[in-house]
């Protein structure tokens, strides 16, 4: 806790936002997200996720599951219905409040989205850094990091002579690095081989294990019914499928 | 800082280090592009020297001239066939008046020998059968006495009666000070103009670094960085631009001054008036530092205002 309080000292009204220990963490009320031109890539969505719960989002290509993910951070806006977030309700957060929104989500790409020219150390320090935590601590908290996702060697490596597996481990490690209570993982695993995608599985399990409520867009469908998580099924934008797993007791 | 609150003190640190790092983060940058950012700062600093020399030159020729206006006198031509005594003492009576601080005569015999000394037409004159110069009384007013005041005092003097002509010496005085005028506006038009270049070079150049930083400031804004964070370091940017083309500037406007030096001293000498060139000093300096910051701030404003907010996360 007084990590967390550390990386938001700045953000002064949302200090506590996302500790008032809402029981829903995620709540989408009838959201519909409609692109100029008339593509309808969400229809009429309604579903919760619990604080520490982790929620695979599976489904055939185009089937909303991206969308789903980048409305939750507000990359973009639903056309229609609501979004509450730990109790906030982000049609009413306005947009210079977005940042602050965005500081306690983590977000993991299949494309990593790492900047090439900034070593290991620099990519994951950098929530820190604009989070303004001082100086100091930022050393200790980016190792801690890398520690968890088996990088501390690679510090001052560039992402390029890093392999496929280790730049997305990177692009975890700069998610978690502020402790964000809640991840989201677009097709984590989409560039890699079975081995090493039970290997970034199980990172986001142990994440999970801590408290942090995960949500996961992924297409390997075995993958995600061994781990025996509650799974979202997606197609045309709707919710054809709400299987509540048997991971927890 | 240690009687502040820890929460006030640990805000203060942070706003310092983020701006610390933005600064410095910019000047690396700067410093990794160096032939790209020395031809900018090549331009602004020629852009910047130009307006400033210029400044400098008028200033010099006003403090020059400044004192020419003091000089300003009238002429009282007395009737010819006037008495010597007599005309002494109407020079001695004018004197007395609050509006005149001093008069000298120039009697014919002195008129003649400067006349022929410094024309050298002794031989005309000395055709003449007698003198055709009359005396003279130079009047030099009060140095308080305004511009209205000597026009006001020459004719005043024109109706006495041992005065032929009142001439007052003050219409060149009056013609410099117009082209004086016309070229202040004419310099300080150069500058605003050059001013604008400055702004538009730096807001071009902020520009092409916001385009090449796409991908960085889309990730920024995907893990919560605000608009603040990410416009700080092209501001900065834009501020190092700026201080270091007001440096070179400086540099230039010495090197222009040392090179006029020479034929400006001979000049001044001619007019025996005050050196014509002056330095900048420190005061110009500052100013010259601080208008190229100033110009620099606003160029990559200007830049950042309009490209940062099209960048969003896709």
């Amino acid at each position: 806790m007084r990590a967390r309080r550390d990386s938001t000292a700045s953000a002064g009204l949302h200090e506590h936002f996302l500790d008032r220990i809402p029981i829903r963490m995620i709540q989408f009320d009838h959201v519909s997200k409609q692109y100029p031109g008339g593509f309808r890539a969400l229809h009429d969505l309604s579903f919760t996720v619990a604080k520490g719960e982790l929620v695979f989002l599976t489904g055939p290509s185009g089937a909303g599951k991206s969308t789903l993910l980048r409305l939750v951070p507000l990359l973009e806006r639903p056309s229609r219905g609501q979004i509450v977030i730990a109790g906030i309700n982000l049609s009413r957060l306005r947009g210079r409040r977005i940042p602050f929104l965005r500081r306690r989500v983590g977000m993991i790409f299949q494309d990593h989205r790492l900047l090439h020219d900034r070593t290991v150390f620099d990519n994951v320090a950098l929530p820190l850094v604009i989070s303004g935590v001082p100086h100091r601590e930022v050393g200790r908290r980016v190792r801690a990091a890398l520690d968890k996702v088996t990088l501390l060697g690679k510090e001052r490596a560039y992402p390029v002579t890093l392999s496929g597996g280790e730049q997305q481990r990177v692009g975890i490690a700069r998610a978690v690095v502020t402790r964000p209570p809640i991840l989201l993982a677009d097709e984590p695993t989409g560039n890699l081989d079975p081995d090493l995608s039970e290997e970034i599985m199980q990172l986001f399990v142990q994440f999970n294990r801590v408290g942090v409520t995960t949500l996961i867009a992924s297409h390997d469908l075995v993958l995600v019914r061994r781990l025996k998580h509650r799974c979202l099924r997606l197609n045309d934008g709707r919710i054809v499928a709400d299987d509540p797993g048997s991971a927890y007791p | 800082m240690s009687g502040l609150p820890h929460a006030v003190r640990r805000y203060l640190a942070g706003w310092l280090q983020g701006h610390g790092r933005a600064a410095v983060g910019a000047l690396g940058r700067l410093s990794r592009t160096r032939l790209a950012s020395a031809m900018t700062t090549g331009v602004l600093g020629i852009a910047l020297a130009l307006p400033a020399t210029f400044l400098l030159l008028l200033q010099g020729v006003e403090g020059v001239t400044a004192e020419w206006d003091g000089g300003a006198s009238l002429s009282l031509f007395i009737e010819s066939g006037t008495e010597e005594s007599d005309y002494r003492v109407f020079a001695d009576e004018l004197r007395e008046r609050a509006a005149i601080r001093s008069t000298e005569v120039i009697t014919p015999e002195a008129a003649a020998e400067e006349f022929s000394a410094r024309s050298g037409m002794r031989d005309a004159l000395d055709l003449l059968d007698e003198n055709p110069l009359p005396p003279v009384v130079i009047v030099v007013p009060a140095p308080d006495l305004d511009a209205a005041g000597l026009q006001a005092l020459g004719k005043e003097l024109q109706s006495l009666e041992l005065v032929d002509v009142a001439r007052l010496d003050l219409e060149w005085v009056q013609r410099l000070h117009a082209i004086m005028d016309l070229l202040r506006r004419a310099v300080w038009l150069v500058a605003a103009l050059l001013a604008v270049t400055v702004v538009l070079v730096v807001g071009n150049t902020i520009r092409l670094a916001i385009e090449n930083r796409r991908e960085e400031i889309v990730i920024t804004k995907l893990i919560g960085g605000t608009d603040a964070f990410i416009r700080r370091p092209f501001l900065y940017e834009g501020v190092w631009y700026g201080a270091f083309g007001g440096l070179l500037a400086a540099l230039l406007v010495e090197v222009v001054r040392l090179s006029l030096a020479a034929p400006a001293a001979d000049l001044a000498t001619l007019y025996a008036a005050e050196p014509l060139l002056h330095g900048l000093g420190l005061h110009g300096l500052v100013r010259l530092l601080a208008a190229g910051i100033g110009l620099g701030l606003v160029g990559s404003w200007l830049a950042v205002g309009r490209h940062l907010a099209a960048i969003e996360p896709t």
